[in-house]
């Protein structure tokens, strides 16, 4: 089952951990530290984060890092502007047929 | 000249429930006539170069706008809106879909439902959307289609989209 990313950023805690991570790579223990929840409740956000690639992976030596994966990111804002660009487009239409109505 | 109107969009990705709030410099029953009149509707529901072409409206609980939805290349995709609960100039409640040319409609594709509510302000009428997208599956469908850059998309195009 591949994980939905609309699902994955809609979670305040993995928001967070998506921030951190796009200032810089981590290591899940160094990510954890800046939460109160136990380290489990983090390695499961950060499963689902990798899961729909918005995370990456990165052996280092005998540590793994996370990076932040840009490309995905922009896959929901570049969705959200198009569907935003469609919509003023229809609205400003709107804003004409009102204005035509008045002066009717 | 007319104002650039910026629609407030909030999203509750979790829901998949994406809100549009926008306002209108027109009194509220010269909004709810325009987006209730097929005549109207036709002048502005589908974003350029799109045309709506309206073929049937029956705007009336259990009724439904049976439109054409025409590309700049001349090919159509009909689209069907069903009303649900309507409440004289306050909201109406749809569900949108993809269908044929006599309105079937085609279940391969998702169904949006919208609510569409009217206010009316000191300065004209604010008009409140809320979409919800039938499932997560829709969404991430449409998603890793990709987009083409000034590709205007509609909520009927989404299906149109996924057809592709």
């Amino acid at each position: 089952m591949k994980k939905d990313v609309f699902q994955a950023i809609a979670d305040p805690t993995r928001r967070a951990i998506l921030s951190l991570i796009a200032l810089q790579a981590m290591t899940p223990n160094a990510l954890a530290e800046h939460f109160d929840t136990s380290r489990q409740a983090v390695s499961k956000h950060i499963k689902v984060l990798t899961e729909c690639n918005l995370l990456k992976q990165e052996q280092s030596g005998r540590e793994i890092y996370y990076h932040f994966n840009p490309k995905k990111m922009k896959e929901v804002v570049d969705w959200l502007a198009q569907f935003r660009q469609h919509w003023e487009t229809k609205f400003n239409q709107l804003d004409i047929v009102l204005k035509n109505l008045k002066t009717k | 000249m007319i104002a650039n109107k910026e629609p407030k969009v909030t999203k509750d990705l979790a829901n998949k429930k994406i809100t549009f709030v926008r306002e209108f410099d027109a009194p509220l029953e010269q909004v709810w006539h325009a987006w209730t009149e097929a005549s109207l509707l036709d002048l502005w529901w589908a974003p350029r170069p799109w045309k709506a072409i309206t073929k049937t409206m029956d705007f009336s609980e259990g009724g439904h706008w049976l439109y054409n939805m025409m590309g700049p290349d001349g090919t159509g995709q009909f689209c069907r809106v069903d009303f649900k609960k309507i409440v004289p100039y306050k909201s109406f409640a749809t569900v949108d879909s993809f269908c044929s040319e006599d309105g079937k409609v085609n279940e391969s594709f998702p169904q949006t439902d919208w609510n569409i509510e009217f206010i009316a302000t000191s300065e004209g009428t604010t008009v409140k959307i809320d979409l919800t997208f039938a499932s997560e599956a829709d969404l991430q469908k449409i998603l890793e289609m990709g987009f083409e850059q000034g590709f205007a998309m509609g909520l009927s195009n989404l299906d149109e989209l996924l057809a592709e």
